[in-house]
């Protein structure tokens, strides 16, 4: 028998495809478990990174005498989930605190990065993730529109009326996206709703005892 | 250069174009052209795939039978797939967070599993690589064409974000070209994807058709009839 017979006779038996193919995913899952230690440091390191940068944009500068980042903690949300919030501290007092929201917009989850001082006034709030359309909804990223300033320096309790002008509210809609911005108020005014129920929670200096 | 590999990358590049000639890989391709520094980053992730792919199957050709041959092919293009995911999500974040959402379709570009049975399974590793490199490339450059056409249409510039992409020394590249453009949105939408890609490619059939009239006129010149 020739090799080329031969070889045809193996790959008509029964068990060589299931060789060939547990073969195939053996190497196909060694490299991959190789490729996700390898890729994993940097996945997170710049993970972190991008959490940090985000973190400094909704704080004023300056405002905490210490690394924000290293001081978080762990809470139940809004929405009743595990909630990571850090904390500013100025001469270890908590000034003010940054956690993350979710608005239900236009084309999926907004995700928020929102930051509150003391007094539940809005330090400032970042759009992290969104999917919201191009050229219409995507005005709430700052590098396309300063909008998402505008809730800079407000809170509940200093008559800002929370909803967008069509609503009788105080925040601009965008011309052909009015469920983005809407969104995007209700989330933040929620996000300060949560701030003042959790507050002795949020602003002890001790660390909540966790459960 | 052999004559044989001048006409894969011929092939690869224009006459049976991913794109163009064969309309393979509409959908990662309608989904991300929105910019044309988009449709470069896609295009180049889709060309290591299939660069890889078509050296791998290649190298195992003579090892699998025809009976598997179709789930091997997609466990190697998925795995490769996950680990350019890997990398481009740990060395170049910004635009993972553009396309991120797109790589792992590239598992289902029908194109790079075609290549795997109708090319690289059949030839050896060089030819292979070859073929894989070139189809990669002129995918990558129909997705920066009409990238670049749609980007333009709809938001009047051009590589917009590049430096995400190649680093801050290509800044350059960033040209606005219509200022104060109020944007044409559906050239954005998916629906002008449709269009450019529809425009684009009469465009070509046109070419094609008037360089086959040409050829012929002359050659009935030649021979004199």
């Amino acid at each position: 028998m020739d090799m080329a017979t031969r070889r045809a006779a193996w790959f008509n038996t029964i068990w060589y495809p299931m060789v060939a193919l547990g073969c195939v995913t053996l190497i196909a899952g060694a490299a991959l478990a190789l490729a996700h230690r390898i890729t994993a440091p940097a996945i997170i390191a710049v993970e972190t990174r991008t959490l940090v940068a985000s973190l400094s944009q909704v704080l004023p500068p300056d405002v905490a005498d210490h690394d924000v980042f290293s001081d978080p903690v762990e809470l139940i949300g809004p929405g009743g989930q595990v909630l990571t919030v850090y904390r500013a501290r100025h001469d270890g007092e908590i000034v003010a605190v940054v956690f993350q929201q979710v608005a239900r917009g236009y084309a999926g989850p907004i995700h928020l990065v929102m930051g509150v001082d003391r007094s539940g006034q809005v330090t400032g709030v970042r759009v992290t993730r969104h999917s919201e359309t191009p050229g219409l909804g995507d005005k709430i990223e700052i590098r396309r529109d300063p909008w998402i300033t505008s809730f800079t320096g407000r809170s509940l309790h200093d008559g800002t009326r929370w909803g967008v002008n069509k609503d009788g509210g105080d925040f601009d809609e965008f011309s052909g996206a009015t469920i983005t911005p809407r969104a995007v108020v209700a989330a933040v005014k929620d996000g300060l709703h949560w701030f003042e129920q959790q507050q002795p929670h949020l602003l002890a200096t001790e660390d909540p005892i966790h459960e | 250069m052999s004559s044989s590999y001048r006409s894969i990358i011929r092939d690869g590049l224009w006459t049976q174009n991913m794109v163009f000639a064969q309309m393979l890989a509409l959908c990662p391709l309608l989904a991300v052209t929105g910019t044309a520094t988009n449709g470069l980053g896609m295009g180049l992730a889709s060309t290591a795939v299939l660069l890889c792919a078509n050296v791998a199957v290649a190298l195992i050709r003579n090892w699998v039978s025809p009976s598997v041959r179709i789930p091997i092919f997609i466990v190697i293009i998925a795995s490769l797939v996950t680990l350019v995911d890997m990398a481009m999500n740990a060395w170049l974040y910004e635009l993972y967070q553009v396309l991120g959402l797109f790589i792992a379709l590239i598992v289902c570009n029908c194109g790079i599993l075609g290549r795997a049975e109708a090319f690289a399974s059949k030839r050896p590793v060089a030819a292979a690589a070859v073929d894989g490199l070139a189809m990669g490339i002129g995918f990558t450059l129909a997705l920066v064409v009409l990238g670049a056409v749609r980007e333009l249409l709809g938001s009047g510039t051009l590589f917009a974000d590049a430096r995400l992409l190649l680093g801050d020394a290509f800044h350059f590249m960033e040209i606005t070209l219509i200022p104060e453009y109020s944007g044409f949105l559906l050239m954005v939408l998916p629906p002008g994807g449709f269009l450019a890609l529809g425009f684009l490619m009469a465009l070509q059939r046109a070419w094609e058709t008037r360089r086959a009239k040409q050829t012929a006129a002359s050659a009935v010149t030649e021979t004199g009839v």
